[in-house]
């Protein structure tokens, strides 16, 4: 779950770590009268979770107070769209208003977690304020990485590395490390995926400042961060995505048209690619889980009806905790109480596949059993060029 | 044989007396798995369905000789239930639970990288000898002995490929989940270094899925040092095209990940794709033809 830079710097400043003064604000008015308290000159930035916002005007500086209600006006409302939010772009309903810092070098610096080592790593570079993409390939030499075993936790010496790394030396150094082991602390105590400061900002008054932050706390850790769960912000998700996480079903909205519900990622991924070799483009990706029971079965097919833009359905289930005769009663539950206009393509296979084979067949539904994944596909086909 | 388990081996199940934990050990003991005992804190003493329960792992294997332990824990707590397994003698430990906390499961890795105890999972279907044993959660009845090993990271994926494997002759020597979560324990190479030894196994089977380097490392391992037939498959060849990350994790990853560069890996090293899993049975039947006659 990623939290806004705002939310980010709010928990930086509880833990003592140098930030720009700064406020948010959801109307123009907020934001002149935030810029107000400050005193100009501010910044005004977008508050989306993607990155990539100041090549997309999402990011102004405003010398005085007109100027900082011009630049809210024009950000709040905006639909963000830079290379990370994919071609929708994203809504802005919140700015942050922020003292403009006086800069004199920027850096960069991230911590996270390496899935293949089990380590975490500490990455810092003396080149920030780009994204660390672009800093690969101008210059990736100038990247450092410091493994970190997670048992021993961050030692004093990973800290000098870190700073010899950015050629620092004396008191700014000293300052450095403390900031460092700070963050460190922080993603291990708050289950974070991803902590990074791009940039890092030494002022030209010789103080550190964390001048940006991008922050992703771990799904699974948030059962005890509640904290951080409260900071969980529904507008930047799909409607229907948002739905489907309330049952406990995994959902993400794609661009085609025919809907599809599997259990388990893997297999959902899989049916996916069946679906597009078979010429047609998934409307979602479903996976309702190996543990499913009929009640998330129903939920899931009525996110599907409920979404316009799908023409057929491909329902696909290996049954092995989720028992067949379960999900068979599931689906007919859900098409009685809600209707079917749209054509559904049934494959179910193992535990008690018998018994839902029958309840289906049995149900009156207009509903199109396939023998095998190969079967399926060949229906899915049919329909799809049936309806062109 | 088949690899890292066995009929010595002798499993006790942490988290017997929850719904899952109950269900499955049950079915487990019904595939023919010497289930010795059962651990849930604060129910020792009692009987599940006639296996003992014991309050501490400590406690289970010095009075049953358990050496494997599945695991059933909720997320929150089946960090502190692997590393009780591995410190208590545990030779191998193969978690289930899905939704542990990334920085949990830091923490057993390199705890368990000081023991002598392997780790299967966690976020996985577990592992089985067909005929033999099964630990873990996977339905018995679509596999058949035989010399196809069987590695995969996900769960019903793998029945699948199960399913067709056994309705085009095909039985299967050992099929391990290894899991899909981030941190894992036994990884595809782990894996692979046991069945390039196992004399029962003489072709295999890789499932992968997008994300990682998990399947690209494991390509390299098979082309330089396996001598046995692989059929690869990898899922997500049509998920949609990752956004520009824009961060460190995508250093981390850069070059891997897509379905697209994993396929080729495997190609590189000469394993056979397979990119129908409508098909993929069939498929194999082809491939394996000459072997397993």
């Amino acid at each position: 779950m990623k939290i806004h830079e705002y939310q980010a710097k709010e928990l930086f400043r509880a833990h003592g770590l140098p930030v720009p003064d700064g406020r948010v604000a959801a109307t123009a008015e907020e934001a002149v009268e935030a810029a107000r308290e400050i005193g100009p000159p501010v910044v005004i930035k977008a508050q989306v979770h993607a990155g990539g916002r100041g090549k997309a005007g999402g990011i102004r500086i405003a010398a005085g107070l007109d100027e900082a209600r011009e630049a809210a006006e024009s950000i709040l409302g905006m639909s963000l769209t830079t290379s990370q939010t994919g071609g929708q772009g994203t809504g802005v309903e919140r700015v942050l208003v922020e003292q403009a810092a006086d800069i004199a070098e920027e850096m960069y610096l991230s911590i996270l977690p390496d899935r293949t080592s089990g380590r975490l790593l500490i990455i810092c570079s003396r080149h920030g304020g780009m994204d660390i993409e672009e800093i690969a390939d101008r210059d990736p030499g100038a990247i450092v990485r410091i493994p970190v075993q997670p048992l021993a936790g961050v030692q004093p010496f990973q800290l000098r590395r870190a700073g010899f790394a950015l050629g620092l030396a004396g008191q700014k150094m000293q300052a450095f490390c403390r900031i460092l082991g700070t963050l460190f602390q922080l993603v291990v105590k708050k289950d974070l995926l991803l902590l990074e400061i791009n940039p890092l900002v030494y002022t030209k008054g010789s103080e550190w400042l964390l001048l940006d932050a991008k922050v992703e706390v771990d799904g699974n850790g948030l059962i005890r961060q509640p904290a951080l769960a409260s900071l969980h912000d529904p507008g930047e998700d799909d409607p229907l995505e948002v739905e489907a996480r309330e049952h406990n079903l995994n959902y993400i909205r794609l661009d085609g048209t025919v809907g599809n519900m599997v259990n388990g990622a893997g297999l959902a991924m899989a049916t996916m690619d069946l679906i597009k070799r078979a010429g047609a483009e998934p409307a979602n990706f479903l996976d309702v889980g190996g543990g499913a029971d009929s009640t998330m079965i129903e939920n899931g097919f009525r996110i599907l009806l409920a979404d316009p833009r799908v023409k057929v359905i491909f329902i696909n289930i290996f049954g092995g905790i989720l028992r067949c005769d379960i999900l068979a009663r599931g689906v007919v539950s859900a098409a009685n109480s809600l209707g079917l206009d749209v054509p559904v393509v049934v494959r179910m296979e193992g535990t008690n596949v018998d018994e839902g084979r029958r309840i289906l067949a049995e149900s009156g539904l207009d509903l199109e059993p396939a023998k095998d994944l190969a079967d399926a596909a060949e229906k899915i086909s049919r329909i799809v060029a049936a309806g062109s | 044989m088949g690899i890292f388990v066995n009929s010595d081996t002798r499993v006790l199940v942490q988290g017997i007396t929850g719904r899952e934990g109950r269900f499955h050990t049950n079915q487990c003991v019904a595939y023919g798995t010497r289930v010795v005992a059962g651990v849930t804190p604060g129910k020792g003493g009692q009987d599940m369905d006639t296996i003992p329960v014991f309050n501490t792992v400590d406690q289970a294997v010095r009075k049953t000789g358990a050496n494997t332990s599945l695991v059933f824990v909720p997320p929150g707590l089946a960090g502190d239930a692997i590393l009780e397994a591995a410190d208590s003698g545990i030779k191998l430990v193969v978690c289930i639970t899905e939704g542990i906390p990334v920085h949990d499961m830091l923490r057993v890795k390199n705890y368990l990288q000081t023991t002598s105890c392997r780790l299967i999972g966690p976020n996985c279907p577990g592992i089985i000898r067909p005929g033999i044993c099964k630990i873990g959660i996977m339905p018995g009845d679509i596999h058949r002995p035989g010399p196809v090993g069987v590695i995969s990271r996900s769960g019903t994926l793998t029945y699948e490929v199960v399913h067709q494997l056994t309705r085009n002759g095909l039985g299967q020597s050992t099929c391990i989940g290894i899991g899909g979560d981030p941190v894992i324990g036994t990884d595809f190479i782990d894996c692979l270094e046991a069945f390039s030894r196992d004399q029962a196994t003489r072709a295999l089977v890789l499932v992968g899925e997008i994300g990682g380097d998990a399947e690209e490392r494991a390509a390299a391992f098979i082309g330089e040092r396996l001598d046995k037939p692989v059929v690869g498959f990898v899922a997500g060849l049509t998920a949609p095209p990752g956004r520009r990350m824009g961060h460190a994790g995508a250093i981390i990853s850069r070059g891997s990940g897509s379905a697209g560069a994993k396929i080729a890996a495997m190609e590189a090293a000469g394993i056979h794709v397979c990119r129908d899993l409508g098909e993929i049975g069939k498929f194999c039947s082809q491939v394996f033809a000459g072997l397993l006659a």
